[in-house]
């Protein structure tokens, strides 16, 4: 193996083809149960959806019509693959994939289960265990949005363009609180590492995120991530009911089937992230059974997995649709200082218990500040110096209506 | 002022309709119940000997607003009748495409010849196909209407034709009502009155039980009645398993 070495110095330290073997197994297997799960979360959804509706959903193709995704899939391919002629052709075509690839990528960070003994080789059931771990999640999530952005702006049409400013200014908000949420899990981890993460709550129930960092930055987190995802109650991005459609209005035929099944795969991927951070992930009771032992680690895994999955459809039934101000309010002036406090609060006591009431206060002291600065911010009055008047709670001073109304005339 | 967490009951609702009996009826598989009153397709009625009902008197044709029916009577031949009166409706047609299945003629009927059925579903692929003469619209020789090929007729739906007529009292004389004044029929013969309003109906045997039977499942526990529901509808249904001098509601 001393060609590989030459080609990259990370084959030096003893990796021989069979460890490259399984990593392709490990990618070729995380791959295809990653599509075969996206077609059944689809199928899932749209079950779980009419049920929530009193409506059967699909149930002509399969059993249950659960090979909706499957017709669904080979009706977009069959399609017409139209292009804007306005469109930018290069990035046009290479949008779908900047949405896409992320997703998939994501995956590769979670832990599915334990550890397996194959060959003498020790494999984890884990794609990949890079150092940086999480931040991964952060870069694809960053990655994706220029999916969204370019896929509106290369369009060639001002409607696509809107949605997906609109589209890449919600993701980039709520990754701040995504970010800092998940300091306070590094804080409280000492590892960037999603593997240690995991290792980290891997004794009992008291230990998982969840409960050890208190409720708030699981909440923080989920909500954050639900509006990374452009899922209700945050959809504004491409609401059914009120738009044409988002960004990927021009996109038809398999084009468009990227960005659909991007979007159920980030579902599934968030997910597991949520478990991944908050649940333990694999951590589960598990019998004393011989050579199954492996088994119940990927099942409660799954079983988590599938429970936040069923999370989000709810969701979706249940809650009605923010408007963009409410989205924008809830993520800059809420989850933004709520979760730095609570980060602050946490490093406090990681450090010391007194350091950590200190810091509780100093934040109290400030979120107290912050609400008054929000009550000056939406209460003030207008006046004709004023930079940017309030436009809807209130009419604008007569004066301020007629110097602009001179201006124009003028 | 709601609560702050009032949102959890959009979950509670959502989480609950899971289990909730379906609205949707997967409608070629599968068919709703027909009301008894129905108005569909028509049927030339015969007696229970076999004679036709129809005399030809061009009443129906007359009262139509659509114009849509077309009928010509001829003499009875003196050794082969084909109605017990003088004359027989030798021409008879009725253009669906006209007709808005208002039943001006089968009120006008004197002898009860045409009543409709409850069949809607039929479809034509050219006009000539949509004007049915009196082969297609005479009962068949069981008395049952003629199951036509373009027709979508399921088990139970030839039974209760010309419902409507029945839920009417004679003449509209308040004497009469639930009262049969109805000449016999082939294969039906003598037919129950309609579910009237007084308390000679006969729901049993009309259909009007069984149909509501086949739409209750359909209902959600919002929609069902305060005596349909639990408890009461027990005792109801108990109670209208009783002989009728035990009723409550007996008159």
């Amino acid at each position: 193996m001393n060609w590989l070495s030459s080609i990259d110095p990370l084959f030096l330290h003893g990796v021989t083809g069979v460890v490259i073997l399984i990593v392709l197994i490990k990618i070729v297997v995380g791959f295809s149960v990653l599509m075969g799960s996206v077609t059944l979360m689809i199928w899932f959804e749209r079950k779980a959806i009419s049920d929530m509706q009193s409506r059967i959903g699909p149930q002509r193709w399969g059993p249950f019509g659960i090979l909706q995704t499957l017709a669904d899939g080979i009706k977009l391919i069959f399609k017409e693959d139209l292009m804007p002629t306005e469109a930018d052709r290069f990035v046009y075509k290479l949008a779908p994939y900047l949405v896409l690839v992320p997703a998939l990528v994501t995956f590769a960070i979670v832990p599915v289960g334990g550890t397996l003994t194959i060959g003498g080789h020790q494999v984890m059931l884990q794609i990949a265990n890079p150092p940086v771990g999480i931040l991964v999640l952060l870069a694809m999530s960053g990655i994706s949005v220029y999916g969204v952005m370019l896929a509106g702006w290369s369009s060639g049409s001002k409607y696509p363009l809107i949605s997906s400013v609109r589209a890449s200014a919600q993701m980039i908000s709520y990754e701040a609180a995504l970010g800092i949420t998940i300091v306070t899990i590094v804080l409280v981890t000492g590892s960037l590492s999603t593997h240690d993460i995991v290792t980290s709550q891997a004794h009992g129930i008291w230990h998982w995120n969840v409960i050890r960092l208190g409720v708030v930055p699981f909440v923080i987190f989920w909500m954050a991530i639900t509006a990374e995802l452009h899922r209700p109650p945050f959809d504004v991005v491409e609401a059914d009911s009120e738009l044409v459609g988002g960004f990927n209005t021009e996109y038809s035929s398999f084009r468009f089937a990227i960005f659909y099944l991007a979007e159920f795969m980030n579902t599934i991927t968030m997910s597991a992230i949520i478990v991944t951070l908050f649940f333990g992930g694999p951590a589960g009771w598990v019998p004393n059974v011989a050579h199954l032992k492996w088994l119940f680690p990927i099942a409660w895994f799954l079983l988590k997995t599938v429970a936040f999955c069923f999370c989000y459809i709810w969701f979706r039934a249940a809650l009605p649709r923010f408007r963009y101000d409410q989205v924008m309010d809830l993520g800059w002036k809420r989850l933004i200082p709520l979760s730095l406090g609570w980060m602050i609060v946490v490093a406090g006591f990681l450090i010391a218990p007194a350091w950590g009431l200190v810091m509780a206060a100093a934040v109290l002291f400030a979120s107290v500040v912050l609400a008054r600065a929000f009550e000056i911010g939406t209460t003030r009055s207008v006046g004709a110096d004023s930079i940017l008047p309030v436009v809807g709670e209130r009419p604008l001073p007569e004066d301020v209506l007629r110097s602009w109304s001179d201006r124009e005339e003028e | 002022m709601a609560s702050p967490l009032s949102f959890l009951g959009g979950f509670k609702l959502t989480f609950q309709h899971l289990s909730r009996p379906r609205v949707t009826v997967s409608y070629p598989q599968e068919k709703r119940p027909k009301q008894p009153r129905q108005h569909g397709r028509h049927v030339l009625n015969r007696y229970e000997d076999g004679m036709e009902k129809c005399i030809g008197c061009e009443l129906c044709a007359g009262v139509c607003p659509a114009n849509c029916i077309y009928v010509r009577g001829l003499d009875n031949p003196p050794d082969h009748p084909v109605s017990p009166g003088e004359r027989y409706g030798y021409v008879y047609e009725i253009n669906y495409l006209r007709c808005i299945h208002c039943d001006l003629c089968v009120e006008a009927c004197p002898t009860q010849a045409i009543t409709e059925s409850k069949m809607f579903e039929f479809s034509f692929t050219n006009r000539s196909d949509a004007i049915y003469t009196k082969a297609e619209l005479l009962v068949d020789d069981q008395g049952f209407p003629k199951h036509l090929p373009w027709e979508d007729w399921r088990e139970g739906e030839a039974e209760m034709t010309g419902g409507w007529m029945r839920a009417t009292s004679p003449s509209g004389d308040a004497n009469y009502e639930g009262v049969v004044q109805w000449t016999g029929d082939l294969g039906a013969g003598v037919r129950a009155p309609e579910a009237g309003q007084s308390g000679r109906r006969d729901d049993e045997k009309t259909g009007s039980k069984q149909l509501r039977r086949a739409f209750y499942k359909h209902l959600q526990p919002e929609d069902v009645n305060d005596d349909q529901r639990g408890v009461a509808a027990l005792l109801n249904d108990v109670r209208s398993k009783m002989p009728r001098r035990f009723r409550k509601d007996h008159s």
